[in-house]
């Protein structure tokens, strides 16, 4: 079967992005939106065709093999590694490239509405359409290297749609912070290339899955600070994806990136750019299975189940709505991490891996949904935080039913999409590990409190006055939650029952069934129905019982209120150790020594140095002085305590 | 000595050595100073094509003057690299006339320093090695003290002869030392000298020093700032992109072939080296507000990267090392030359003159914006690729803590130069630069960075013809 034309799915928003970004920017409203829109409708069919063709007519069920669509050589850099671009199409990938053009399709849509009259317009497109693009190259990404090009590529579009509102100096600090905290795991990320990429000898993601145990244990026999190379290299890859998918303690970055518009937030933050580094462990799982026996996979869970309970803690408490979807999603993409983590290779072990591709996919479409109706209410109510809203029901019918609907689907109720793909992580992590599965238990319920407390206070809790009457969004913004409702309802079932995900995405390829546990599902349906209950009793109606509760916790509010005060252990460090300690010590160093020394060779010949001071700037004779002492010290160190 | 053979090897010089006569010649012949300008550039464009063409290898007077497809290769690239800065100061040199001040003498002394690089980096002995650095370094100071009214060109020029006089008498002390030990100055003949002794350590150690200072290494690095600072922009960009890239290029070489038997002495001095001078560097360029300073103490950052790639001693290594300084020599150009349209307009210097320059400037700021990334690594520009190689050729031998610091420097690097971008594209100001036009050469000056920086991103040919040309000179 001829796949080459896949390499035209990231070139079309490549091409769109050309298009706008050198003719379309001045173009009036709203064509620079529709160029970017028709691109990435092109995307998705061909997108959709890809998946139907490699789902149903290459393969059989149950026997999906990997196949490279388009595959170029870059650049040679020995005879063993090149450099390659390419397709590279396996069922993970074809399931991204159907996540990530359908949430983009319809956030292109969305945006058109939601950003008319904003004077940078096509501006904002011409970053949509990068994005896009570097997301698509991400995810069919056939080697380590096209994966780190694309993977800053989509780091520099989400600096660039963060600090999109520039004139807000928050987005600036919002957006270098977002940059330099990703920039800094990505480091890592290239650190662990390097070390995989020498010891392996290959780049490409083929190779690297299929070498056996042994093979691994082979080659990356030499050890490091107690740890293989390879494991090495894997843990220095998993920080780079912590960073992107906001984990733990490398999340600070997430919910200050909320200061892009709301569409960013929702195809970026939510669905796509975020869930890169759950997309990268996937995408190696078979060696981080393999290397060490799987080390390096109990740090991934413990990371994923730690960032899932801080974030659902940190989110029952925020006021500003897009805050509290930022820490669910850090916290739902912890749970994607614990299922990868948790997971085994072969049969049904390899349950945690397909429950992490399942929750990845349903939850791109109810989250994307959360964030675009908050995007709709911020538009007509005008402010982000909770206290300014109640009642709007009744203004904006349609926002409300949808956002009822995800928020449904992420409380983990039957049968919306999250109940299926939560309940498998649930699973996954049972048959692992006791712990595991408390804790995610635990997160369900407080996902649930949470999602409806922001749904009772946005929606009921008191009718107010407003200052402009709030009426719903136009079409073009309501069409796509609508579609995202529906995708958000059927999303869980139709891939669980008729076209059941254990038999398409598998670690090894091949089929298990999957079944639903009753006894754990039904737990983990009554502590969300619990969740739900309390947020009813607390925010329905409009009451001082919130306030009792937080004040009842006390301390354990306000810490929680704070973010567990992460960010101001961060500007500690930073600020103070970094630039006070250390820079203080340099500048003690510098004064003291470097000029005390300076100073005490430049007395003895003072009479010189002051004539010298007249002609010239005085400095001169220092700067030998330094020239000498380099010399001096480097011929001390390597003559008498080098040699010796 | 076949004399065909002479003229094919050395025709660079020859051609160079030529230019330069022609131009001493014109300055009597003409009055009309703006020709010799057009025929400096005219002259040395002609050069730089031929240069690709058919010039001759092999061994000249012994062996003192040896070439390989590598060094001529390498003095193409150093050719492209005057070209730009000379398109870059002609409207500078222009200005020049107006003042009626002289303008021949800074083609004359630029053209000597370069031939001076060309016999320093195909030197066989110490002999012809010290004087090519001496030809180099000894007009540069002449250049430095171009803008002959401005107090402070005069003091960068005072003060980088006087630092230049004092390190290349230590690098003679250290020839001296080897030569007494061993009894030759030829690097092939010394090579089998070259172990642990220690006066041969010593020696080798003090020879260094030399070529340190050039690359401007921690703590050799002193007067760069000042200099920088000093000196007209043109000779700025000459001294930081081509005198410190020829140097580094020799000293490549010296470190690959005579000095490989004691690599393991070398390794330890460059690995220290490096992190001190990537730190330093970048320390300090945070806190500059002046571009020219900025620029400098950035290119202090970007020379603890080039020696960091040659602690591989491989042919990955040296690869990676001429990549770089390809990239180097584009992405500093692109920069030095943005800073140096500005100034040659406005005289303004400082980074805050640059807020809300998008506004009025938009390509500019964007080359300077594609030169900056570039200088950070950021994909898919060329910097990125000369990083990744230098790291993927340390990581080669297993120098993880040193990458890991190399990481922790880009990232500080990264934040600078994220500063300027936002000046120019965020910040607001009520009187930005106004718009202005350049004239063609300063046109052509700045295109041709751009066009070096996305075509050694995306165009991998470039860094396989390296690799090849490495492998044939290793071998």
């Amino acid at each position: 079967m001829d796949w080459s034309y896949t390499i035209w799915i990231p070139l079309l928003p490549l091409i769109g992005f050309l298009i706008i970004g050198f003719v379309g920017r001045k173009l009036p409203y709203p064509v620079p939106g529709l160029i970017g829109t028709t691109g990435i409708f092109g995307a998705l069919v061909l997108s959709y065709i890809t998946a139907y063709r490699y789902f149903f007519v290459a393969n059989t069920a149950g026997s999906f093999e990997p196949i490279k669509g388009v595959e170029m050589l870059w650049m040679t850099f020995s005879d063993k590694l090149h450099f390659n671009m390419g397709v590279l199409l396996d069922p993970i990938s074809v399931m991204m490239l159907v996540v990530v053009t359908t949430v983009s399709f319809l956030v292109h849509l969305y945006s058109i509405g939601y950003m008319k009259g904003d004077p940078g317009f096509g501006r904002f497109f011409t970053f949509l359409s990068l994005f896009t693009f570097s997301m698509l190259g991400l995810v069919v990404a056939t080697n380590l290297f096209q994966i780190y090009f694309f993977w800053e590529l989509v780091g520099v579009s989400s600096y660039l749609l963060i600090g999109f509102y520039y004139e807000k100096p928050s987005a600036i600090l919002a957006s270098k912070k977002a940059f330099i905290v990703t920039r800094f795991a990505d480091f890592f990320f290239l650190i662990g290339i390097l070390v995989i990429s020498y010891y392996t000898g290959t780049f490409d993601f083929l190779t690297l899955n299929g070498m056996s145990e042994s093979t691994l244990a082979s080659v990356g026999s030499a050890s490091f600070m107690g740890m293989s190379v390879l494991a090495l290299g894997l843990t220095l890859a998993f920080i780079g994806g912590a960073g992107k998918s906001a984990m733990f303690p490398l999340h600070i970055w997430l919910p200050d990136a909320m200061e892009g518009p709301t569409p960013v937030s929702a195809l970026i933050h939510a669905a796509t750019m975020v869930v890169a580094g759950v997309f990268l462990v996937a995408r190696l799982f078979p060696m981080y299975y393999h290397v060490d026996g799987g080390s390096v996979l109990h740090i991934i869970a413990f990371v994923g189940a730690t960032s899932s309970l801080i974030a659902a803690i940190i989110a029952t408490t925020q006021m500003d709505i897009k805050r509290v979807l930022a820490f669910s999603t850090m916290s739902q993409i912890g749970y994607m991490m614990l299922a990868l983590g948790v997971s085994g290779y072969e049969g049904h072990h390899g349950l945690g891996y397909t429950a992490s591709m399942f929750h990845l996919f349903t939850h791109a479409f109810f989250k994307s949904l959360l964030f675009l109706g908050a995007g709709s209410i911020i538009h007509a109510v005008h402010s982000n935080y909770m206290t300014k809203m109640g009642g709007l029901r009744k203004y904006m019918p349609i926002t409300h039913i949808t956002f009822l609907l995800a928020a449904l689907a992420i409380a983990g109720i039957p049968p919306f999409a999250g109940f299926f793909s939560k309940d498998a992580i649930l699973d996954a992590a049972y048959m692992h590990n006791k712990i595991y599965f408390w804790i995610g238990w635990f997160v369900a319920g407080l996902t649930a409190f949470y999602m409806f407390r922001l749904y009772f206070r946005i929606f009921w809790y008191e009718d107010r006055e407003y200052h402009h009457t709030p009426h719903e969004s136009p079409l073009t913004m309501t069409l796509p939650l609508m579609i995202l409702a529906v995708l958000s309802v059927v999303a869980g079932f139709v891939f669980f029952y008729f076209l059941p995900f254990g038999t398409y995405i598998t670690p090894t390829g091949e089929e298990f069934h999957m079944h639903i546990d009753y006894f754990l599902a039904g737990i983990s349906v009554l502590v969300g129905i619990v969740g739900i209950v309390i947020a009813w009793i607390m925010y329905f109606k409009k009451n001082d019982k919130a306030e009792k509760v937080a004040k009842a916790f006390g301390a354990f509010y306000k810490w929680t209120y704070n973010k567990f005060y992460i960010d101001e252990i961060y500007m500690f460090v930073t600020k103070k150790i970094m630039f006070g300690i250390i820079s203080a010590g340099w500048m003690w160093f510098d004064t003291y020594i470097v000029d005390g020394s300076m100073n005490l060779i430049g007395n003895t010949t003072v009479k010189t140095s002051h004539a010298l001071k007249k002609i010239q700037s005085g400095k001169l004779q220092d700067y030998v002085y330094g020239v000498v002492l380099g010399v001096v010290a480097l011929a001390v160190i390597f003559i008498y305590i080098w040699t010796r | 000595m076949d004399l065909s053979n002479f003229f094919s090897i050395m025709r660079g010089e020859i051609v160079l050595a030529a230019i330069i006569l022609i131009l001493l010649l014109a300055e009597i012949a003409t009055k009309d100073k703006e020709k010799v300008i057009h025929l400096a550039i005219g002259l040395f464009l002609v050069h730089t094509v031929l240069g690709f063409f058919g010039v001759g290898e092999g061994v000249l007077f012994g062996g003192m003057f040896k070439t390989s497809s590598l060094v001529n290769m390498f003095k193409n690239i150093l050719n492209v690299g005057v070209m730009i800065v000379l398109f870059q100061s002609a409207e500078w040199v222009k200005s020049k006339l107006k003042k009626n001040e002289r303008v021949t003498e800074f083609y004359i002394l630029l053209f000597s320093s370069l031939l001076g690089m060309y016999y320093m980096i195909s030197a066989g002995d110490f002999l012809m090695f010290y004087i090519g650095i001496e030809m180099a370094s000894l007009p540069v100071a002449g250049l430095a003290a171009f803008d002959l009214y401005q107090k402070r060109s005069a003091e960068a020029a005072l003060k980088y002869i006087f630092l230049a006089a004092i390190t290349s008498g230590i690098s003679l002390l250290g020839i001296s030392f080897l030569y007494s030990a061993s009894g030759t100055i030829f690097f092939d003949e010394l090579k089998p000298f070259m172990t642990n002794d220690s006066l041969i350590t010593l020696g080798f150690l003090f020879f260094l020093v030399g070529l340190l200072f050039k690359i401007s290494i921690v703590p050799f690095h002193l007067w760069t700032a000042d200099v920088y600072e000093g000196a007209p922009i043109g000779v700025t960009s000459y001294l930081s992109v081509i005198s410190k890239g020829a140097s580094a290029f020799i000293l490549v070489i010296i470190l690959f072939t005579m000095a490989r038997p004691i690599m393991e002495l070398w390794r330890e001095v460059i690995y220290m080296l490096s992190i001190l001078t990537m730190f330093i560097g970048n320390i300090f360029a945070l806190r500059q507000k002046n571009m020219k300073r900025f620029l400098a103490f950035s290119s202090i950052a970007q020379a603890g990267f080039i020696i960091l790639g040659m602690l591989s001693g491989s042919q990955l290594g040296m690869s990676a090392v001429v990549f770089f300084l390809a990239t180097y020599i584009f992405s500093n150009l692109g920069a030095f030359g943005v800073v140096y349209a500005i100034a040659n307009q406005t005289g303004k210097e400082e980074m805050d003159d640059y807020n809300g320059f998008y506004r009025t400037n938009p390509l500019l700021s964007v080359l300077m914006m594609l030169a900056l990334f570039s200088l950070a690594g950021i994909p898919p520009v060329a910097g990125f690729f000369g990083k990744f190689f230098l790291f993927m050729s340390a990581a080669s031998v297993g120098y993880y803590w040193l990458i890991f610091f190399a990481v922790i420097n880009v990232t500080i690097s990264l934040y600078y130069y994220l500063l300027v971008v936002r000046a120019m594209f965020v910040r607001k100001n009520d009187n930005p630069i106004p718009a202005f036009k350049s004239d063609l050469y300063m046109k052509i000056g700045l295109i041709l960075p751009a066009v070096g920086i996305l075509l050694l991103g995306l165009y991998s040919p470039v860094y396989e013809h390296i690799n090849e040309l490495v492998g044939m000179f290793l071998k």
